[in-house]
C-alpha cells in the first residue's frame, strides 16, 4: 500500500466512516469531512515534497494484478502531469468542504458524495491503466449526477439527466477507443506505460485514426469543446455551488488530461496527422465560448461559457504541440502551458463558482440585472470577485497569465503557419474575455443598486476561508511559478518527445 | 473410447436427488413444516455447486457422447445452481405454509436441471429434451399463483414455448437429414457439403427455440407478460436462470456445430442482437410498472449477450465475455428482483422516497440498476467490457457502436426508477420484507465483489 493509494482511498474510507455512524450531528459530519480533506491534502503536499521531478519519471508507483486475463491492473503513479492536478484536486475539494459549513440540506449524504468524488477524481489522475482510468471516469459521472439532481436548483433534474446521458455517451465512446488501443497493442494490454512505450497501431494509419477519433470524441465531450459542450451550461447553472466548482475545476480536466496522457503519447502518428483538427476545435471553442459568455445575463452560465473558452486554450496548445514541423522548445512550452492552464483554471473557476454560490445564497438569483453596487454593502465579496475575474481574464501576476502566455508563445513560436494563425485568432478570445469580465464587475459590483442588492450581505468567515486560499494560490503561481513549472516541464518535454517519435 | 461414467454427472445427480427426495418428503410433511423440503433442495444445490467446482479442475471431456464437460458447462452449473439457490431463498418468505410449497421448490430445481443440460448438450436430441425439461416446470411456475394474471402469463408462456419448440424440432429434423447425425461433431462435418439454403433454414428454426429461452427477438413476447403476471419470485427465476443455459447452448452451437462459412451465422446473430437490444430499450422507456421495466431491460440485456455469440470462434474474448457477462447479469438481475420482492410494490411511484424508508434497499437497487447499465466497478461492467472487446476484435465495430448507444439510452429508464427514490416520500409505505431485503443487499454487494475480483474469476 503506497502513500498514493492512501491519498486516493482516504476520502472513500472517510465516507464509509460517515455512513457507519448515522447518529453524528450535521456539524460534526462537516468537520469530519474537512478533517479528511486536510489530511489528504497534507499527504499530497508530502508527496510533492518527496517527488523528484527532475527526471520526469513516475513516482509512488504501485502495480497490482486486477484482471490478468485482459492484462489490466491496478497501476497507479504520479508524474509531472498528474501531480499538479492531484494537488489542485485536493485543494479544491478542501475548499468545497469548508464552503459547505453553511450547507443545511442533507449534509451527511452531501459529504459522502463529495468524499466519494474526491477518491474518484484523485484516482483518475493517478491511474496508469486505461481500464482503471475508465472506471474512475465513469464513476465521476454517476457521483456528479447525484450532486446535481439532489442538491441543485431550478430545472436540476433535467439538467442532471442531460449531463448524465451526454457524458455517459462520451464515456462509452472513449471505452470503445480504449478497447481499440488494447486490441491494437501487441501483446494486448491496458497498461498505459506499456502502451506509451510501444504505441499500438503504429503501422496501420486507418485504424489508428478511428481509435483517435473515438478517444478524441470521448475526451472532447468531457472537456467540453464546441460543438459537444451543450450539456455544460445547464449542468452548471442548476448545480449547487460546490458541485459546479468541482465539475468545472476538476472534472473538466479529466478530458484535457486524457489528451496529454493518452491520446498524444499513445497515438503519436495519428496525433501529428490530425493536430490541425485539435487546433481548429480549440480556436473555435475559445472564440465561441467567449462570445456566448459575453451575451449572458445569468452569471453562472457566463462562468460556464468562460470554461469552454479556457479549455479551448488547452486544446489549442495540445494541438500545436502535435505539429511535427514545429520547433521542439516551443512545443514543450505549449504543453507546459496547457498543464499550467488546467491547474490555474481549476483554482480560478472554483473560486468564481463558489463566489456565485455566495451571491445565490443571498439573493436567490444569478441574473446580473438584479444586482448592482454590491461593492458598497459587501466590500470583501467585491474584492474577491474582482481578483477572481482579473485572474480569469489573464492579468499578469496571476496564474492565468502564466498559463496563457506559455500557450500563446508556444503556439506562435512553433513556427508553423497554422498554429500561429490559430493563436492569433485565439488572442481575440482574451480581449473578449476581458470585456465580459469587466462588464460583470460593472453590472454587479458597481453602478446603481438592483432589486436584490439589499439582500447581499458580505462574505462569511467560512466562505472567506474557502475562497481566499484558492485566489492566494493563483497569485503565488502568478508571481513565483517556478515550483510548479519545475514539476511540469520535464513531463511535458517527455510528452512532446513521445509525440515526435 | 466411449466415456460413460455417471460420476461425471454428479452435480446434476445431486440436484436431481434433492428434487426427488424433496418431493417424496413433502408428501408426508404437514403444511407448516414444508420448509424442510426447501432445506433439502438447498442442500442439493449446494452439493451440486461443490461437485461442479471440483469437476471444474478436471480436463475437458465428453460423457455419454452427448454431454460436454468443459468450461462452458462448469460455469453454467455454478451460475445456475447459485442463482437458483438465491431464488429459493427469495421464495421462502413468500411461500411459507403455502399449500403447494413443496411443488414450487421441486419445480424450480427441475427447471435448473434442464437449464444446465441445455448448456452442456452436445447433441441436438439432448438439447431438445433439455429444452422441454427447462420449459415445462416454468409454465407451471408462471401460473403458480392461480390468479387471472398468472394464468394469462402461463398460457402465453406455454403457447409461445410450444410453438417455438415445435419450430425448433423441425429444425433439428432438417439438420439431422442434412448432416446425417444429431451430435454437434457429426453435424459440423456433415453440414459442410449440405445445400446452403436448407442448412440455413434448419439453423434458423433451431434458433427459434433458443430465442424463446433467452428472451431475444423474436421469441421475446412472453417476457413482459410473464414478468408482470407471475409471482415476483417466479419472474425473477424465468428472466434469469433459463437464460444462462440458453446462451451457453447458443454459444456451443456457434462454436462447435456450425461449420465455418456454410451459414452466415455471425451476421444472423448480430442482426438479432441489434434488434433485441434496441427493441428492449425502446419498449422500456415508457413503462411505469417496475416489473415490466425489468422485463424489457432483460430483453435488452439479451441483446448484449448475443454479441459474443455472434463473434464466437473469431475472437479469443468471446467465450469469457459470454460466460462472465451471463453470470454477472443473472446475479445483478436477481438483485433488482429481490428489491422488488422486498418492497412488494410494482409501480414506479411506490418507490418514491425509498431511501428514507429503507436506505439499504434503495442503495442496493441503485447498485444493481447501475450495474445493469454497466457502470464500473460492478460485475456487469467487466462483462460489458469483454463484450465490447469481443465485438471489436471480431470486426463487428458497428455492433459495438449500436450496443454503446443502447447502453446510453438504457440509462434513461433506469434513472426514471432511481431518481424518485431520493425524492420526497409520497408512497403508501409497506414494511419491506426482511429476508428478501437481506438477499438484495447481499446480492448487490456480491455484484461489486465479483466486479472488483473479476480477475480471480476470469483466470480460473
Amino acid at each position: 500500500m503506497t502513500v498514493l493509494s492512501l491519498v486516493i482511498f482516504l476520502p472513500l474510507a472517510a465516507a464509509l466512516g460517515l455512513l457507519a455512524f448515522p447518529r453524528l450531528r450535521d456539524r460534526t459530519v462537516i468537520w469530519a469531512w474537512i478533517g479528511a480533506c486536510v489530511a489528504d491534502l497534507a499527504l499530497v503536499v508530502g508527496m510533492w515534497l518527496g517527488y523528484d521531478g527532475a527526471g520526469g519519471g513516475v513516482g509512488y508507483e504501485a502495480n497490482l494484478r486486477w484482471i490478468p486475463s485482459v492484462r489490466a491492473g491496478y497501476h497507479i503513479g504520479v508524474d509531472g502531469l498528474s501531480l499538479p492536478l492531484i494537488a489542485m484536486t485536493a485543494v479544491l475539494f478542501l475548499a468545497c468542504a469548508v464552503f459547505s459549513l453553511r450547507q443545511a440540506r442533507r449534509v451527511r449524504a452531501f459529504a459522502v458524495l463529495f468524499l466519494f468524488l474526491q477518491t474518484v477524481c484523485l484516482g483518475l489522475f493517478a491511474a496508469l491503466d486505461l481500464l482503471l482510468f475508465f472506471v474512475f471516469f465513469d464513476l465521476s459521472i454517476v457521483g456528479m449526477y447525484f450532486v446535481i439532481a439532489g442538491w441543485g436548483h431550478g430545472d436540476n433534474v433535467r439538467s442532471a439527466l442531460k449531463f448524465f446521458l451526454y457524458t455517459f455517451l462520451g464515456a462509452l465512446v472513449l471505452l470503445l477507443g480504449f478497447i481499440g488501443l488494447y486490441l491494437g497493442a501487441d501483446p494486448h494490454t491496458f497498461d498505459m506505460t506499456e502502451l506509451t512505450r510501444t504505441p499500438p497501431l503504429a503501422g496501420s494509419p486507418g485504424p489508428a485514426a478511428l481509435v483517435l477519433l473515438a478517444v478524441g470524441i470521448g475526451l472532447a465531450i468531457k472537456t467540453p469543446t464546441v460543438p459537444v459542450h451543450t450539456w455544460l451550461p445547464p449542468a452548471h447553472t442548476d448545480a449547487p455551488a460546490a458541485g459546479s466548482a468541482i465539475l468545472a475545476g476538476v472534472m473538466l480536466k479529466m478530458g484535457t488530461y486524457g489528451f496529454v496522457r493518452i491520446a498524444m503519447p499513445m497515438l503519436p502518428d495519428a496525433w501529428r496527422r490530425y493536430a490541425w483538427a485539435a487546433i481548429v476545435v480549440g480556436v473555435v471553442s475559445v472564440l465561441y465560448g467567449a462570445l456566448v459568455a459575453l451575451a449572458q445575463d445569468n452569471l453562472k452560465r457566463l462562468i460556464a461559457y468562460t470554461s469552454v473558452n479556457h479549455m479551448g486554450y488547452v486544446v489549442l496548445a495540445v494541438g500545436a504541440a502535435g505539429l511535427a514541423a514545429g520547433d521542439m522548445d516551443a512545443r514543450r512550452l505549449a504543453t507546459t502551458g496547457a498543464v499550467t492552464q488546467m491547474v490555474s483554471h481549476g483554482l480560478i473557476t472554483g473560486a468564481l463558482f463558489l463566489l456565485s454560490g455566495v451571491l445565490y445564497d443571498r439573493g436567490h438569483s444569478y441574473e446580473m440585472g438584479r444586482y448592482g453596487g454590491i461593492a458598497r454593502g459587501a466590500p470583501l465579496f467585491a474584492a474577491l470577485t474582482a481578483v477572481a475575474a482579473f485572474a480569469s481574464l489573464g492579468l499578469p501576476g496571476l496564474s492565468g497569465f502564466i498559463a496563457e502566455f506559455q500557450i500563446f508563445t508556444g503556439s506562435i513560436g512553433s513556427g508553423t503557419g497554422a498554429a500561429a494563425a490559430g493563436a492569433a485568432l485565439a488572442i481575440l478570445g482574451i480581449i473578449i474575455t476581458a470585456a465580459l469580465f469587466l462588464r460583470v464587475l460593472h453590472r454587479t459590483l458597481l453602478g446603481p443598486p438592483g432589486s436584490r442588492t439589499a439582500q447581499v450581505t458580505d462574505i462569511h468567515r467560512s466562505e472567506l476561508a474557502a475562497i481566499a486560499p484558492l485566489l492566494a494560490l493563483s497569485l503565488i503561481i502568478g508571481i513565483a511559478p517556478r515550483f510548479l513549472l519545475d514539476v511540469i516541464e520535464p513531463a511535458s518535454a517527455a510528452v512532446v518527445s513521445l509525440v515526435a517519435r | 473410447m466411449m466415456n460413460e461414467n455417471p460420476a461425471d454427472l454428479l452435480p446434476e445427480l445431486c440436484v436431481l436427488a434433492a428434487a426427488v427426495i424433496g418431493l417424496l418428503t413433502g408428501l408426508f410433511l404437514p403444511r407448516t413444516r414444508q420448509w424442510i423440503v426447501m432445506a433439502i433442495c438447498a442442500a442439493g444445490l449446494v452439493a451440486g455447486i461443490g461437485a461442479a467446482a471440483v469437476a471444474a479442475d478436471r480436463p475437458e471431456t465428453m460423457t455419454f457422447e452427448a454431454f460436454a464437460l468443459d468450461p462452458i458447462t462448469h460455469v453454467t452449473r455454478i451460475a445456475v445452481f447459485g442463482t437458483t439457490l438465491l431464488v429459493l431463498a427469495l421464495a421462502v418468505g413468500i411461500l411459507r405454509a403455502h399449500p403447494r410449497e413443496t411443488e414450487f421448490y421441486v419445480l424450480v430445481l427441475l427447471a435448473a436441471l434442464g437449464t444446465v443440460a441445455l448448456a452442456a448438450a452436445a447433441d441436438l436430441l439432448v438439447l431438445v429434451a433439455a429444452y422441454l425439461l427447462a420449459s415445462i416446470p416454468g409454465y407451471a411456475l408462471a401460473g403458480f399463483g392461480k390468479d387471472a394474471a398468472g394464468v394469462e402469463a402461463a398460457l402465453k408462456y406455454y403457447l409461445m414455448g410450444a410453438l417455438l419448440g415445435i419450430v425448433m424440432l423441425t429444425g433439428v429434423t432438417l439438420l439431422y437429414g442434412l448432416g446425417r447425425g444429431t451430435s454437434y461433431e457429426t453435424l459440423r462435418e456433415g453440414l459442410v457439403g449440405a445445400p446452403a439454403g436448407a442448412a440455413a433454414v434448419g439453423v434458423v428454426a433451431l434458433l427459434a427455440g433458443l430465442t424463446f429461452k433467452t428472451g431475444a427477438v423474436p421469441g421475446h413476447f412472453w417476457v413482459p407478460d410473464v414478468t408482470e403476471g407471475a409471482l415476483s419470485v417466479v419472474a425473477a427465476l424465468v428472466t434469469t436462470v433459463p437464460k444462462i443455459g440458453a446462451f451457453a447452448a447458443m454459444y456451443r452451437i456457434a462454436a462447435e456445430m456450425i461449420p465455418r462459412g456454410s451459414v452466415n451465422w455471425p451476421l444472423l446473430i448480430a442482426v438479432i442482437a441489434a434488434a433485441t437490444m434496441t427493441l428492449g430499450n425502446l419498449a422500456a422507456f415508457a413503462q411505469d410498472n417496475v416489473r415490466r421495466l425489468l422485463a424489457y431491460s432483460t430483453i435488452s440485456q439479451a441483446g448484449y449477450l448475443l454479441v459474443p455469440i455472434s463473434v464466437a470462434g473469431r475472437s479469443d474474448l468471446a467465450e469469457s465475455a459470454l460466460l462472465f457477462y451471463v453470470a454477472a447479469y443473472a446475479l445483478t438481475n436477481l438483485g433488482a428482483f429481490a428489491v422488488v420482492v422486498a418492497v412488494g410494490r410494482d409501480q414506479l411511484a411506490d418507490y418514491a422516497g425509498l431511501i428514507r424508508r429503507s436506505p439499504l434497499l434503495a442503495i442496493s437497487l441503485v447498485i444493481c440498476l447501475f450495474g445493469l447499465v454497466g457502470t464500473p466497478p460492478t460485475a456487469v461492467f467487466v462483462g460489458k467490457l469483454l463484450m465490447f472487446g469481443a465485438a471489436l476484435d471480431g470486426r463487428y465495430t458497428w455492433l459495438a457502436v449500436v450496443a454503446a448507444v443502447n447502453s446510453v439510452a438504457s440509462v434513461f429508464y433506469y434513472l426514471r426508477w432511481i431518481l424518485p427514490m431520493f425524492g420526497p416520500d409520497t408512497a403508501a409505505a409497506v414494511a419491506p420484507a426482511r429476508a428478501a431485503g437481506m438477499i438484495a443487499v447481499g446480492t448487490a454487494v456480491a455484484t461489486l465483489v465479483l466486479g472488483i475480483g473479476s480477475g480471480v474469476v476470469l483466470t480460473t
